[in-house]
């Protein structure tokens, strides 16, 4: 099993960023979303982040939701996401799994973290869960030795990032922009600033989501933050292709591109 | 007179809280509420939390929003006792407290009117609304137009079908409907979008939510804004009855009405409280908003509380013949009345609910909302259980205007 600290210790020492890639478990299907993880690790994603399908993803844009509405009328349930960071974890990356709160809540929140660290997961992130709120999955993360991601926003006030890194273990999840999830035409200029005001907080890595679609966006970001998290870019090469073996290729391509950007 | 003297003092606005029915400080009534959103948004709910604060202590907003309530929504709205309908219900007194008769016609113009001032307060321009039966959302629009508010309003697909007379309503106030087509294409998915809508344009945006779910603040700031509904009932009855009522009943969908008219009475002992939620096509067919009788634990829109979820935290799609009460979440506060024993909530089916419609439009000349049919529904069975010597006090939350398409449907008009 490869661990986050690993990861980033050995990007740091090639004097890059990490790439971080995000795919709903059970889209395009089942073992599609194994494979076209897979496929991402291949192409250079160092950390691949699984989404656990949920039926209200309220932070996520157009792309994602179409994604995770597939997922789960393929009928993805936890244990096919836990199957799925088995076999993604089998190649070599980091992996996480992000959800919203409330199916780690109704699962137990010990339970899940037990399987989730015997699947080969390293941790999770939880974008509606806030540091009020966090002690219980903090305690049981700790205890099954996995790690807590949380976000900041540009919105953050110096205070709440404190409060949010305090809780972090693994690194931090800096959202570039105010607003959902989905590629954008170019990074919010604000992202560096957030980077920049996150760090005087923590020496955990800080890594940079929302917005992130091409190489040269990734080079960029790369430029200041220490990993690159890149979703509806690889979801949208997916969706638009005709089948999954194209769709795990196109993304592959992407995945390559950013994988350069990172090094750049 | 009313015309003169404030209607409206600090307290009641927001009780006097002896009775330890106000959240903490992370907006928890006891296990409930809470904030479960993105970080990005922590700051403006902390922002309207403040605002708010400061604007229930403050004598100018208060007399603002009295002003309103009395010269624009029409307040104090009257009760009206019922005898013809009540012989249904085992000979009881039953009272309505007439929210119909507001403007807009529904209860949900008080709260829209204090959001509204709280929006000017927060010195934005634009407000966003999500809408089930189309009357927060009609509300929402009028207050804009009052106020020259940017309005934009979320609308499941479905539910602008039935509540399409009310869609024409807000576009003809000014607002833009967003009709809302993932997911279930009701109320819940409304918010959803409401929500990536806010933390996308939280800098120029209020969201001027609907009911008493959703993150701290909107329970608390929700209900004290729909309290007058109770405030007015209680003093009310004293006059006409001499006495409390023995029950308050009120329709629960996001739970704003019902805690309107509740939270007056929770100091009250001797008066029971009785929400009445949507059993659809009945518990078994699995096609109901039974959140607080049939629902589990868990967290939805932002806070904490009962919700119709799978084993594995999905959230299962409700059903309701009312776009108003199609909600698979509830505020927490009524969470916690329920766990506390104070409050005690049912289920009233489609059929059940419709019956009542129909009885009151033709025993005492009133069309009540189908959302409020369910709480004279429950009020029905529970006069016959309580017996003649009991009085009973209904919230009706609105009109049924909006409701002829449905009622033309359901009866074969
Ligand atoms: C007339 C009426 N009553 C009740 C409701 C249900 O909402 P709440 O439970 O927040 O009062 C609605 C919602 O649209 C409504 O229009």
């Amino acid at each position: 099993m490869t661990t986050l600290q690993t990861v980033f210790a050995k990007a740091k020492a090639d004097n890059r960023a990490a790439l971080v890639g995000y795919l709903p478990a059970g889209f395009p299907s089942k073992d599609g979303a194994i494979a076209a993880a897979a496929a991402l690790v291949e192409a250079g994603c160092d950390v691949i982040e699984i989404g656990l399908p949920y039926s209200d993803p309220l932070l996520d844009g157009p792309t994602i939701q179409d994604a995770v509405h597939r997922a789960l009328s393929n009928g993805t349930r936890i244990a096919d996401v836990m199957r799925t960071v088995e076999g993604v974890a089998a190649t070599g990356a980091a992996t996480l799994v992000m959800t919203y709160w409330n199916p780690i809540d109704r699962y137990g929140a010990e339970r899940f973290a037990r399987d989730l660290a015997n699947a080969g997961g390293v941790g999770t992130i939880t974008p509606d869960l806030t540091p009020e709120e966090s002690e219980p999955w903090r305690a049981a993360s700790a205890a099954a030795g996995i790690d807590t991601v949380f976000l900041v926003a540009p919105s953050s006030t110096e205070q709440r990032i404190k409060a949010v890194v305090d809780c972090c273990t693994g690194f931090v999840y800096a959202a570039s922009l105010m607003g959902v999830t989905g590629a954008r035409e170019t990074v919010n200029t604000a992202a560096e600033g957030l980077v920049a005001r996150t760090r005087a907080h923590t020496d955990l890595p800080v890594c940079l989501g929302l917005g992130v679609g091409t190489g040269a966006q990734a080079a960029e970001v790369a430029a200041y933050a220490d990993g690159v998290i890149v979703g509806s870019a690889f979801i949208r090469r997916l969706l638009d292709a005709p089948d999954e073996a194209a769709g795990r290729e196109s993304a592959a391509a992407l995945a390559r591109d950013m994988a350069k950007g990172v090094r750049r | 007179m009313a015309n003169e003297g404030s209607i409206l003092t600090a307290a009641d606005l927001v009780g006097n809280g002896p009775h330890g029915d106000d959240p903490d400080m992370h907006g928890k009534f006891g296990l409930f509420g809470g904030r479960f959103v993105p970080e990005a948004l922590i700051p403006a709910l902390d922002e309207v939390a403040a605002v708010y604060e400061k604007a229930k202590n403050d004598a100018e907003f208060l007399r603002e929003f009295d002003h309103l309530l009395r010269t624009y929504a029409g307040r104090p709205t009257t009760l009206t006792d019922v005898p013809r309908f009540g012989e249904q219900a085992g000979g009881a007194r039953l009272v309505l407290k007439r929210e119909d008769l507001t403007h807009t016609g529904a209860h949900k113009i008080n709260n829209v009117l204090g959001q509204a001032l709280i929006t000017k307060r927060l010195g934005k321009k634009r407000v966003i609304a999500e809408t089930g039966a189309g009357q927060h959302g009609v509300a929402t629009a009028t207050a804009a137009a009052l106020l020259g508010l940017e309005c934009v309003i979320y609308m499941g697909a479905v539910d602008c079908e039935r509540q399409a007379l009310n869609v024409a309503r807000m576009k003809l106030l000014g607002a833009t409907v967003v009709p809302v087509t993932n997911g279930s294409q009701t109320l819940k998915d409304a918010i959803n979008e409401a929500f990536r809508d806010w933390v996308t344009n939280v800098d120029t945006t209020h969201y001027l939510f609907g009911t008493v779910a959703g993150p701290h603040p909107f329970p608390e700031m929700v209900r004290d804004f729909a309290r007058i509904i109770g405030v007015e009932a209680r003093r009310q009855m004293l006059e006409l009855t001499g006495r409390l009522p023995d029950a308050v009943c009120a329709a629960v969908g996001g739970g704003s009405n019902a805690i309107g008219a509740f939270h007056a009475f929770i100091g009250d002992e001797g008066v029971q409280l009785h929400g009445y939620e949507a059993a659809g096509r009945g518990l078994h067919s699995g096609e109901h908003a039974l959140t607080l009788t049939a629902g589990s634990v868990g967290v939805l829109h932002g806070a904490r509380t009962y919700v119709l979820q799978d084993d594995e935290g999905q959230t299962i799609e409700s059903h309701s013949i009312s776009a108003g009460l199609d909600y698979p979440g509830v505020g927490p506060e009524h969470a916690w009345l329920k766990d506390s024993g104070r409050a005690t909530y049912h289920g009233i089916t489609d059929d059940e609910a419709m019956a009542a419609f129909s009885l009151l439009a033709r025993t005492e000349g009133i069309i009540p909302a189908i959302e409020s049919s369910h709480a004279l529904a429950g009020a029905l069975k529970l006069g016959r259980e309580l017996g003649p010597e009991a009085t009973i006090l209904v919230n009706l939350s609105g009109r049924g205007d909006k409701d002829m398409g449905t009622a033309m449907k359901y009866f074969n008009l």
